[in-house]
């Protein structure tokens, strides 16, 4: 294999691993964490001009390069907050240097396993980056060692491992669908393969394989009733690892969740995948809203609505079509900037309240301004208020399934009102009130924060149009 | 021959299915481990039938795997840690055996019922090995929902994963069993290394999950 861009993407965070792990020193290695993202992120970007050919491991094509660009982005932007955020951690001495190498070591081979699984060109591939992903935040979200860090580790463990078996089955029976038009071997587990030959297949081994897949990766993408590992994992974990749970991990599963679809959607005669990813979305987002009510942990409460977000993604990619999808798609990348943002600004707040508390962090627009109004507006962004980008795709997916099914769409708004009420209600006593806890400086770096809000304003009010066209693109694509 | 092959897979395969409902109703831990190392055991032997008949040598290393690693290195791992951190020897269990096994005989009738009828284009053999490791991938799924201790739980995921692999390798050709199966002997000795050496019983007292459940949600 010659080294192309799609390569280089998998080799930098597997080198960038492997020399983390050896050197001592955390300013340095937090320095050449940050580092390694960036260019990551850059080799991404150049893959946008040039696109080598699919191999029968890797490929790119539209779809995937909007993922790939997303999650290295956002691990650039979150190792640039995580340097700032484990300087405290050091003060503080939640974490010890050797501890620490171990973070930024695992930090790159969470980046090397989520790359990995977008540009898989192989279903078992796939499957294996998924498992590596789940494994090293596994290993993240224990990382702290206390008695909810570890059982939050060993429930997400646990809940984890049982949805990546199920997806393995899935993965087996659309090989054994495949087998009889393509032939035996690795021909029917690639992708490129598989989306030609698709209508050829066993339509009812392929609507098994769904159930299954949905219900495996559906676990990793947080839906309900299977995201109850979701809330822990995001609380107990460092605030980085919570920020890429959210922003990006969930996409990743999202989309191997999608490709399957397409493969149902290219046979005509399989059932079609939409109505089962409607239902569990609207499920996901209903529940989510409501969770948000009685939570007192900050983190909590952001990562239910994380699951209530990915309820509409799903929803809005299940309705299908291209209008819906480009709102999916928006949705997807809105809510992925936003939520990361969202956990900079609560990393940085829980670490100078000393407390993910919400009731003992009142006040933060007075104690800390720049701090509390970062957040504020975040809550505004995620709440889904105009002029912010999560309005605009949000309005898109209502809009789009008002058109279709209006019974649909007034769960969905309700959904989103519940939620915006939840998540303000919370944001009154946290932001706003009597100032409570601790006025100590905060040491933070907002740059990640408002670079990211700044990106979701700009796309609420102006969208270039080679992006929508892109995006337009992808849309059409998935069907 | 073509029918000796056959009964000798079917057979394999349907011992898999029994020795999960075995794992079913133990309720004590060394038992269970005792009788996972049977699963795992006859795992191999399908395994490597299923080796010598599609004449894939590459099926042996996987049968290797799941002789050496499940058979063997993890039921005692799983024994010297149960001593080591003093758990309770018995398994608590949610729903009473009787209730147990009729779930697990509505779970293998449904896989059958599932399995046999998507499957008619497939070969008999095929057929008949999917529908086995999906009956024991739901067992497995059964023995973790109904076990409330943390070794019962692994055991559980670790036949559940039996099923899966008998399921890789009854589909005749499917290339990276292997490796899947090697990242999912990482998987599990994870699993194993986390009960271990985050000493889950030093800090809860007690590998019952429900003791761990005292921690959850919202606290404080």
């Amino acid at each position: 294999m010659s080294l192309d861009a799609v390569t280089a993407v998998l080799l930098i965070p597997a080198l960038a691993a492997a020399l983390l792990a050896l050197l001592p020193g955390y300013r340095a290695t937090a320095r050449l964490n940050i580092l390694a993202t960036l260019l990551t992120f850059l080799v991404a970007l150049s893959l946008l001009f040039t696109r080598p050919a699919p191999g029968p491991y890797l490929h790119v094509d539209d779809l995937n390069n909007v993922f790939i660009v997303l999650t290295t982005f956002v691990g650039f932007t979150t190792s640039v907050f995580s340097a700032s955020y484990i300087d405290h951690e050091l003060e503080i001495g939640r974490l010890t240097p050797t501890f620490l190498r171990f973070y930024h070591a695992m930090y790159q081979v969470l980046m090397f396993a989520m790359n990995l699984a977008l540009v898989a060109n192989n279903i078992g591939v796939m499957w294996v980056a998924i498992e590596l992903a789940t494994l090293t935040t596994v290993l993240m979200v224990g990382i702290y060692r206390t008695h909810e860090a570890l059982e939050a580790a060993w429930k997400y463990f646990i809940l984890g491992s049982v949805g990546i078996a199920l997806a393995l089955f899935g993965t087996i029976l659309v090989y054994m669908a495949a087998r009889p038009s393509i032939g035996e071997g690795l021909d029917a587990m690639i992708w490129t393969t598989l989306m030609e030959r698709a209508a050829s297949f066993d339509p009812a081994l392929l609507n098994v394989a769904f159930v299954f897949l949905l219900l495996g990766y559906g676990t990793k993408v947080g839906l309900a009733p299977l995201h109850a590992w979701l809330p822990d994992a995001h609380s107990e974990g460092p605030t980085p690892i919570s920020a890429v749970l959210s922003g990006l991990l969930l996409n990743v599963a999202l989309y191997a969740l999608l490709r399957f679809k397409m493969l149902l959607a290219a046979n005509p005669e399989a059932l079609a995948p939409g109505p089962l990813m409607v239902t569990m979305g609207l499920i996901s987002a209903l529940f989510a809203a409501f969770m948000l009510y009685r939570r007192r942990d900050i983190k909590r409460m952001f990562a239910y609505s994380s699951i209530e977000h990915m309820g509409i993604i799903t929803f809005a990619f299940g309705m299908g079509g291209p209008l819906a999808n480009f709102a999916g798609l928006l949705h997807m990348t809105m809510h992925s900037l936003t939520k990361s943002a969202i956990f900079f600004a609560v990393g940085h707040v829980s670490q100078v309240k000393g407390t993910q508390r919400i009731a003992d962090m009142g006040g933060l627009t007075e104690t800390h301004p720049v701090l509390g109004w970062g957040l504020v507006l975040g809550v505004v962004a995620i709440a889904g208020l105009p002029p912010l980008g999560i309005f605009m795709s949000e309005f898109l997916v209502v809009t789009s399934t008002f058109a279709r099914a209006p019974w649909l769409a007034i769960i969905l708004v309700l959904a989103i009102l519940i939620g915006l009420a939840g998540l303000f209600l919370r944001l009154n006593t946290i932001a706003f009130g009597e100032p409570r806890g601790p006025v100590a400086e905060a040491k933070a770096s907002y740059v990640p924060m408002f670079a990211h809000l700044a990106l979701v304003l700009v796309a609420g009010i102006y969208m270039p149009p080679h992006l929508v066209a892109w995006f337009q693109n992808v849309a059409k694509l998935l069907g | 021959m073509r029918g000796l092959t056959f009964d000798i897979a079917h057979m394999l395969a349907g011992s898999l299915v029994l020795i999960s409902f075995l794992q079913l109703y133990q309720d004590r831990l060394y038992a269970l481990l005792n009788v996972f190392a049977l699963h795992a055991f006859v795992l191999a032997l399908s395994v490597a039938w299923q080796a010598y008949v599609q004449s894939a040598p590459h099926l042996y290393v996987t049968a290797a795997i799941a002789l050496v690693f499940k058979a063997i290195i993890i039921p005692v791992a799983l024994h010297r840690i149960i001593v080591r951190l003093g758990i309770h020897r018995e398994i608590e269990k949610v729903v009473g055996v009787g209730t147990a096994m009729l779930i697990g005989m509505g779970l293998v009738a449904l896989s059958m019922v599932v399995m046999l009828r998507v499957t008619t284009g497939a070969d008999p053999l095929a057929r008949e090995d999917l529908a086995f490791a999906l009956s024991v991938v739901l067992l497995g799924l059964l023995m973790m929902v109904t076990r409330r201790n943390a070794v019962g739980q692994v055991v559980g995921f670790m036949s559940l994963e039996n099923g899966l692999v008998l399921a890789a390798t009854g589909a005749k050709g499917m290339p990276l069993v292997v490796e899947i199966s090697v990242a999912f002997s990482i998987l599990i000795a994870f699993i194993v290394i986390g009960i271990f050496l985050f000493r889950i019983r030093e800090r809860f007292d007690t590998v019952d999950l429900q003791a761990l459940d005292r921690f959850r949600g919202e606290r404080r």
